[in-house]
């Protein structure tokens, strides 16, 4: 497994995302079956064993090492996988991979006399192996063992240590990891304590590894999401399929999960005037997470209910109130919201329920989920999705009905007979209909009426048209240097508004980060800035001239606030980023916290769990 | 009374100071009479009245610092013995940079050994150490705890290569200290077969000539011209730390920012530098090395410069060899405290 830990060492430092496709391709191009689908079932979250506690890592160290040295390093490096990867020190009485292979003179040994030779300098590949049989590095261990007749450690391979974990008693897992960490190298270490303690952060999502599974044959992501539910760890049936050895492999899921379709934004009402309104649908985008509902029946008859998110995670486990609404044969496609006393909640709310990891009783209860329907995918084993949207709304209409429940309701159609008037309902969705509901809407989606659900975001059927956002001006702050492409440049700006201090007068407090919403030109100029304006350096932060007098005011753009504990201002703010540079503004003319608790009071008007609708306007 | 180290050597807010001997060994302040071990900036200091070292370290000073950077120079020669007041000195060599020295200080049969920055890895551009037998062993604990063990740097130039072969298109930045690090990243990649040429920022021209003179091949070295950057696709660059990721590199197409450090076998250190090649490449001891070198000399007694002191002291201590730190201000830790010629004023310097 030392290839594949080579293969996530380099994926940790990459930013970029077509080199890390690059390099998932070529791994999984030159990797045989079953080692490459095992690396494949890692980065995707799909393979599942034995996990190894911390404890017994620490434990199995320290049987080697001084736990002073270890402590020191520990504190050191931070890590502890990492630590014990650095640290486990090399099977002695093995000659070293190096060793043997001759010496590696310098080229002006011989040029110039050196006394070392004369008192038997030894060669240093030499010493090497000298080193090895003399522990230095190991702290004090004293078994000391010259002879090197022992054959080298077996290096195990992903796939082994996998169906090892999978199938061993858990007392022999101890000593098994001691040996896979003794014959692995520095890397391979790292990487297989990373994976037998849950904690394997790959840097990949799922969707890129799929994609470079794809690529191998020529197949777009999409079309390796269509099979993937129905396959696991080593995926042998699918790369087979990718590589044109065999047909395409056929999922035994009866609830498969099928890639969602996605929209372009309108970016401004400009875009519009291409459009002719008469060939469009419209509805409203909802501020919650989008899911797809997937039921089906197995061989023996029994139901199949599925949920997915947008990625194609499997959330079923998560939304157990949801997947028993699941009572049809079809594939929905809507959003996940939380409805109390039939009103929708806020994404602060939706946000308590999500990532939980144990779904209490409690915690349905006051967090009942629900599903706002969109569109129907497939229908009692029909493929719906080559026929256009009315046809598939109407069949969604009647599906909902039919079902009558509670937890799923239909994304209602906004009205509109030109774009004027879409405008005027995306400005005040309460004016048409949203009602109470008004402030989880997020904008409209406008649909084509004969557009077909391809998967992907195809440009031109849909489009998402979303509610201005709400507007500050702010103080730069802090400065710090971007990645990737970027990484020579101050692109991601700290920014701060002004409250009352403490000790009187006032003070800018930081309140959010941005990296983005200017173009390369004004990039370079704000990087230029920074430079030219910097007080104080903290490693790759810059601090940049900020007060009364003197600072960078930058208007920012954001859909919302959020409580937050994090953050020395209390709030949060969701997606920031630069919309103008305000070059010509003086800092002190800056916006002041107010503005954001403003926001944030109208956001926490949802209803309180038990609560009854009085409202406090807060 | 029979010498007891304290006399040979001394502490004074200078540094190390030999009492018998009036000198200083690696000041960071100018001081009348100097040892130097080597010819990194934090280890030789301009403006000293009187300066031993190697004759390399004397012209590496030169080039550094110009032709006045002291009063009085002398060159010291490998395994000589020399009289400097009331002690007898011998330089030898420490495998840590060309010209590269530790100083052993004797008298009455009591000899303490200040090596400097030393390794024991193979250098194809220097000497390699050589083992003194001491009392007293004064050592350096830049990389000063069992995590870090560095891997055989062939491996780690090989993966530079490769890298090269996986994105041709890109041009790859390689941060090197421009003293000694640069030119063994040379050396081993031409070992390892890179016949193309190896491109240089300004900064690392002179001491890169210095080391040619010196009978080092490095092959074709042409410094980058800035007008010419964005079309070094597939090219290995090396350029100081400090101009990594500053206005410099931006020009590069699509650049890989990689560093050889000793301080890239921590994730951490990595990540913070923004690296996304990492080479661990020391001119510095690993821990292994610090232990075996310690154990080698027969020190009964062992003063820990800089570095990590406080895990090397322990191990000692558990070893049965008196161990104590000095905590000497002022040295660097793998190139990292070199001053550094740029974040340049804008526009940039010239490459």
């Amino acid at each position: 497994m030392n290839d594949f830990a080579h293969l996530l060492d380099r994926l940790a430092y990459e930013p970029r995302r077509n080199a890390k496709l690059r390099m998932l391709q070529d791994f999984f191009a030159r990797t045989p079956d079953p080692e490459r689908g095992y690396a494949l079932g890692a980065m995707t979250g799909t393979l599942s064993f034995r996990e190894a506690k911390p404890a017994l890592i620490r434990g199995l160290v320290e049987e080697r090492i001084d736990p002073v040295l270890f402590r020191l390093s520990h504190n050191y490096v931070g890590d502890l996988a990492e630590t014990t990867a650095l640290i486990w020190p090399a099977p002695r009485d093995l000659p070293s991979p190096s060793a043997g292979s001759g010496l590696h003179p310098a080229p002006d040994e011989a040029r110039v006399p050196s006394p070392a030779r004369e008192r038997g300098h030894v060669a240093p590949h030499a010493d090497r192996s000298a080193n090895l049989v003399a522990p230095a590095g190991g702290g004090g261990d004293a078994r000391v063992g010259i002879g090197h007749n022992n054959p080298p450690p077996h290096v195990p391979t992903l796939a082994e240590v996998v169906e090892t974990l999978a199938t061993i008693p858990k007392r022999e897992l101890p000593q098994h990891l001691a040996e896979w960490l003794d014959a692995l190298d520095e890397t391979g270490r790292w990487a297989l304590l990373k994976l037998v303690t849950g904690n394997l952060r790959v840097g990949v999502s799922a969707r890129l590894a799929k994609t470079a599974v794809g690529a191998l044959g020529g197949h777009e992501a999409d079309a390796v999401e269509e099979v993937w539910h129905g396959l696991t760890p080593p995926f042998e049936t699918l790369f087979a399929w990718v590589e044109g050895r065999a047909e395409r492999p056929e999922t035994l899921n009866p609830a498969p999960f099928r890639p969602p379709m996605l929209s372009h934004p309108i970016e401004e009402e400009a875009d519009l005037e291409k459009l002719e309104p008469e060939a469009f649908s419209a509805e409203w985008k909802w501020d919650g997470i989008r899911v797809q509902l997937v039921g089906g029946r197995d061989r023996a008859g029994a139901q199949v209910a599925k949920v997915y998110s947008r990625t194609g995670e499997d959330i079923t486990g998560a939304f157990p109130d949801l997947a028993e609404a699941i009572g049809f044969t079809g594939t929905l496609d809507g959003e996940l919201l939380i409805l109390r006393e039939r009103r929708v909640q806020s994404f602060n709310v939706l946000q308590q329920r999500l990532n939980r990891k144990a779904v209490t009783a409690k915690l349905l209860e006051e967090f009942p989920a629900h599903v706002r329907a969109y569109d129907l995918l497939t229908l009692d084993g029909d493929d719906l999705r080559a026929e256009p949207f009315a046809t598939r709304r109407e069949k969604l209409e009647a599906l909902v009905t039919r079902l009558d429940h509670a937890r799923i309701d239909i994304s209602p159609l906004v009205p509109f007979a030109d774009w004027e008037a879409l405008a005027a309902a995306r400005a005040d969705p309460a004016s048409v209909g949203a009602g109470e509901d008004a402030d989880a809407i997020e904008g409209v989606m406008l649909k084509r009426l004969n557009s077909p659900y391809l998967p992907g975001r195809p440009k031109g059927p849909w489009w998402k048209w979303k509610r201005e956002p709400h507007i500050v001006d702010a103080v730069m702050m802090y400065a710090q240097r971007g990645h990737g492409k970027r990484s020579s440049f101050y692109s991601d700006y700290t920014f701060g508004v002004w409250r009352e201090a403490l000790e009187g007068g006032d003070e800018l407090v930081p309140v959010g980060k941005a990296y983005h919403g200017f173009t390369d030109a004004e990039l370079a100029k704000l990087d230029r800035y920074v430079r030219n304006n910097t007080t104080k350096r903290f490693g790759p932060v810059r601090e940049v001239a900020h007060g009364l007098e003197a600072g960078l005011v930058l208007e920012i753009a954001f859909e919302g606030v959020q409580r937050s504990t994090r953050h020395k201002s209390g709030v949060a703010m969701r997606f920031p980023r630069v919309s103008r540079i305000r070059w010509d503004k003086p800092p002190a003319e800056a916006d002041r916290i107010d503005v954001l608790e403003r926001i944030l009071a109208r956001g926490e008007r949802e209803i309180a769990p038990g609560a009854t609708l009085t409202e406090t306007d807060a | 009374m029979p010498t007891r180290a304290s006399d040979l050597l001394t502490l004074t807010r200078e540094g190390l100071y030999c009492p018998l001997g009036g000198f200083h060994v690696d000041p960071t302040w100018p001081v009348e009479r100097a040892l130097i071990t080597h010819g990194h900036a934090d280890h030789a200091r301009a403006g000293h009245g009187h300066v031993l070292a190697t004759p390399e370290t004397l012209r590496i000073m030169a080039v550094r610092y110009g032709e006045d950077f002291c009063r009085q120079r002398q060159e010291a020669r490998l395994g000589a013995a020399l009289r400097v007041g009331d002690v007898t000195v011998r330089y030898a060599p420490a495998g840590h940079v060309l010209g590269s020295a530790q100083i052993a200080i004797e008298r009455d049969g009591v000899r303490v050994v200040v090596s400097g920055d030393y390794k024991r890895a193979p250098d194809p551009t220097c000497l390699p150490f050589e083992v003194v037998p001491c009392d007293v062993f004064i050592t350096e604990a830049t990389f000063g705890l069992p995590v870090f063990t560095h891997p055989d740097t062939r491996d780690e130039v090989r993966k530079l290569m490769a890298s090269v072969a996986l994105f041709p298109e890109r041009a790859h930045i390689v941060g090197a200290y421009a003293l000694g690090k640069a030119q063994r990243v040379m050396a081993l990649l031409r070992e390892e077969g890179w016949d193309r040429p190896i491109h240089l920022h300004g900064a690392m021209e002179k001491l890169t000539e210095l080391y040619k003179r010196e009978g080092i091949p490095l092959g074709e070295t042409p410094k980058v011209v800035a007008a010419d950057r964005k079309d070094l696709h597939g090219a290995i660059v090396l350029c100081p730390p400090s101009a990594m990721q500053d206005l410099w590199s931006r020009k590069f197409p699509d650049p890989v920012t990689c560093f050889a450090s000793g301080w890239m076998r921590v994730r951490a250190r990595a990540r913070q530098k923004g690296v996304e090649l990492p080479l661990v490449i020391s001119d510095h001891s690993d821990w292994p090395d610090l232990c075996r070198t310690i154990r080698d000399t027969g020190a009964g007694e062992v003063w820990v410069t800089h570095g990590q002191e406080d895990a090397l002291v322990h191990w000692c201590g558990t070893q049965g060899i008196k161990a104590k730190p000095l905590h000497l201000l002022g040295y660097g830790d793998d190139g990292e405290a070199e001053p550094t010629p740029a974040d340049a004023p804008e526009p940039e310097v010239a490459a």
